[in-house]
């Protein structure tokens, strides 16, 4: 009962941080109809900048509560990197055909990926101190690190937060209307170079939150980005492009299934998880929840 | 009547010349540079093979990787558990199982176009470099498999000849007569009336269908033939690499067959080859002179997108244009 107990939590773990990627992949999908195959590297960014503040400022002392409030810092900084971003590098292209979009993104991305190694160098940067400094809890007889619990707590008030950010505000009904009709909402008065720059700038701040609290667990890593890029991608594949619905429900298939495969078919975890979105793709080709 | 047909006298007259002058080179630069153009070759045919669906289709793979490490990981495969040694066989399997898996993940595939046949391309070859990585006790894992050097036409390198000049004379005008073949198929496919209906298609589709074109039909067509050339790619790359990793599988892979198709310009016939050529130039400056080399060919991507996106090919077509209208003008008064 227990360890069934920790696979859910496992999974409901690696859904949370899932969810911050693909969410905001989905979401800059659904309102400028752009796959950003840099996002992944606005998460490692966050993870890299959370990492690097609180390095700053723990410096070997135990960790007060403030400091988990310093991770914020990546999220901040994902965000201000994404606002500069928007207007500067894809706003030329929203016009061109898709091959020119992507291929930026992917440009983009081999700029970023060394931009981190240039500043922050080849090393992993780790602040475990702050996942020691919450401790543990006992499930029975194994234990289970309240860090994790804390993951996905965050996680779960991201997505409520989200969906009351799009569904009740001004800002999100705005958002939509520029996501279902670009046109019409412009003649509706809509300023729609803005409201690009806020969806890509909230986009980025998801992805960049994901990489922060990841850090205190996992560390930040070169490469982190390109890997946590294609499983964001089967989640909005398996989810639909574009619906944060479908984000939140294919990042806790992905994370179901990413711990039943840990446990029962580590070989081919991966690859099962890679084909789901093949399969998903063939029988609805607009996702669970998209509209297409 | 000359026994050529007018239509292809001015591309064998252009391409003349460039195969005399890669033919001497053995013979006049060093062997690091013979061998560094082999790999340029090779990369021109993968190229050739994906921009049939890209600039004649219309259809933008980000998976071609596949086919590629297929290629290459058929030939490590029937070097190790068969132990066949001739490249001719090597290659004849390399393009049997890249034929087999592109015929089956293009069926797939081809049923839809744009961004979904983007990521779907993506995500199946994903799934072989996941296999490839995981299964480390069939492939090697990170580590690979080692491919020992084959025999050509029968004929093995000599005991204690030099390795480095095998690949700098006899590999080299193997690859390079296997490249001149390879375009030469390629340019007979394009202008045939099978290309004809890939550019229909890609123009518009509705129209194509109406004329009788079977869409579907003809881009599972292309993209069987698009990733056999580029599974013959990958098999010809083994042996010049001596190791086959699944590197080659991952889709960062694909994205630098796009990156040198678009870099020469997807537009033209020769656009890839050139694009290929240039960009195995670039990356090895670039990771010679820095170990930031990606960001310095994320800033070429960037530019080239901005503001070259008829790639180097469309510059020298824009660039002849303006001269020639030059000379018009200084000649008549």
């Amino acid at each position: 009962m227990d360890t069934l107990l920790i696979h859910i939590l496992n999974s409901l773990l690696y859904a949370a941080v899932l969810f911050l990627i693909a969410g905001g992949l989905s979401l800059i999908y659904g309102v400028m109809h752009i796959v950003n195959l840099a996002h992944g590297n606005l998460y490692a960014f966050g993870a890299f900048v959370a990492a690097w503040a609180v390095g700053l400022l723990v410096g070997g002392a135990t960790p007060t509560p403030v400091l988990y409030l310093v991770l914020l810092a990546g999220p901040v900084a994902a965000a201000a990197l994404g606002a500069v971003l928007e207007p500067t590098l894809l706003r030329p292209l929203y016009k061109r055909p898709e091959e020119y979009q992507l291929l930026i993104t992917f440009g983009l991305l081999l700029i970023l990926e060394d931009l981190m190694r240039l500043i922050w160098g080849p090393y992993p940067l780790s602040v475990s101190a702050l996942f020691e400094g919450m401790g543990s809890l006992t499930i029975g007889e194994s234990i289970y690190p309240t860090y994790n619990l804390a993951v996905i707590v965050v996680g779960a008030l991201a997505a409520a937060g989200l969906w009351a950010f799009i569904y009740r505000t001004q800002f999100g009904v705005v958002l939509r209307a520029t996501s279902q009709n670009m046109r019409m909402a412009q003649a509706m008065g809509v300023n729609v170079n803005r409201v690009y720059v806020q969806a890509f700038t909230l986009g980025c701040f998801m992805a960049g939150l994901g990489g922060a609290i990841v850090v205190p667990q996992q560390g930040a890593v070169l490469g982190m980005g390109v890997d946590a890029l294609i499983l964001a991608f089967v989640v909005v594949v398996i989810g639909g492009l574009g619906s944060l619905e479908g984000a939140l429900v294919g990042a806790l298939m992905v994370g179901v299934v990413r711990e039943l495969g840990i446990t029962f078919f580590p070989e081919v975890e991966l690859a099962v998880l890679y084909l789901m979105a093949a399969v998903v793709l063939l029988i609805r080709p607009a996702g669970l929840f998209g509209r297409a | 009547m000359s026994p050529v047909p007018s239509g292809i006298r001015r591309p064998l007259a252009a391409a003349g010349p460039i195969v005399l002058v890669l033919a001497i080179l053995p013979w006049v630069v060093e062997p690091y540079q013979t061998v560094l153009l082999s790999y340029g070759l090779v990369f021109a045919i993968a190229a050739l093979g994906f921009n049939l669906l890209l600039g004649y289709t219309g259809l933008l793979s980000f998976g071609h990787s596949a086919y590629f490490g297929v290629g290459a990981y058929a030939v490590a495969f029937t070097v190790k558990y068969l132990k066949v040694g001739s490249m001719e066989l090597l290659l004849l399997a390399g393009i049997l199982a890249s034929a087999l898996v592109a015929a089956i993940f293009g069926l797939v595939c081809v049923r839809y176009t744009r961004i979904f046949f983007g990521i779907l391309t993506l995500a199946l070859s994903q799934v072989l470099w996941s296999l490839a990585f995981k299964f480390f006790w069939v492939t090697g894992g990170t580590d690979g498999l080692r491919v020992p050097t084959p025999t050509l036409l029968g004929v093995s390198m000599g005991a204690g000849q030099d390795k480095m000049a095998f690949l700098a004379h006899r590999y080299y005008y193997y690859v390079l007569v296997v490249f001149v073949a390879a375009t030469a198929v390629m340019w007979v496919i394009v202008h045939s009336p099978f290309g004809k209906a890939l550019e229909a298609i890609r123009d518009n589709e509705t129209r194509a269908e109406f004329v009788g074109v079977q869409v579907w039909h003809y881009r599972w067509v292309a993209f069987l033939i698009s990733g056999v050339f580029t599974g013959l790619a990958g098999a010809l790359w083994v042996p010049l690499n001596g190791l086959t990793t699944p590197d080659i599988l991952h889709w960062t892979f694909s994205g630098e067959i796009v990156f040198f198709t678009v870099l020469g310009g997807f537009k033209t016939f020769a656009g890839p080859i050139v694009g290929a050529v240039v960009f195995n130039y670039l990356k090895t400056f670039a990771v010679g002179y820095t170990v930031y080399w990606q960001m310095f060919l994320g800033v070429v991507l960037v530019t080239l997108v901005l503001a070259l996106p008829t790639g180097i090919m469309g510059m020298v077509a824009r660039l002849a244009q303006k001269w020639s209208q030059k000379w018009k003008r200084t000649l008549a008064p």
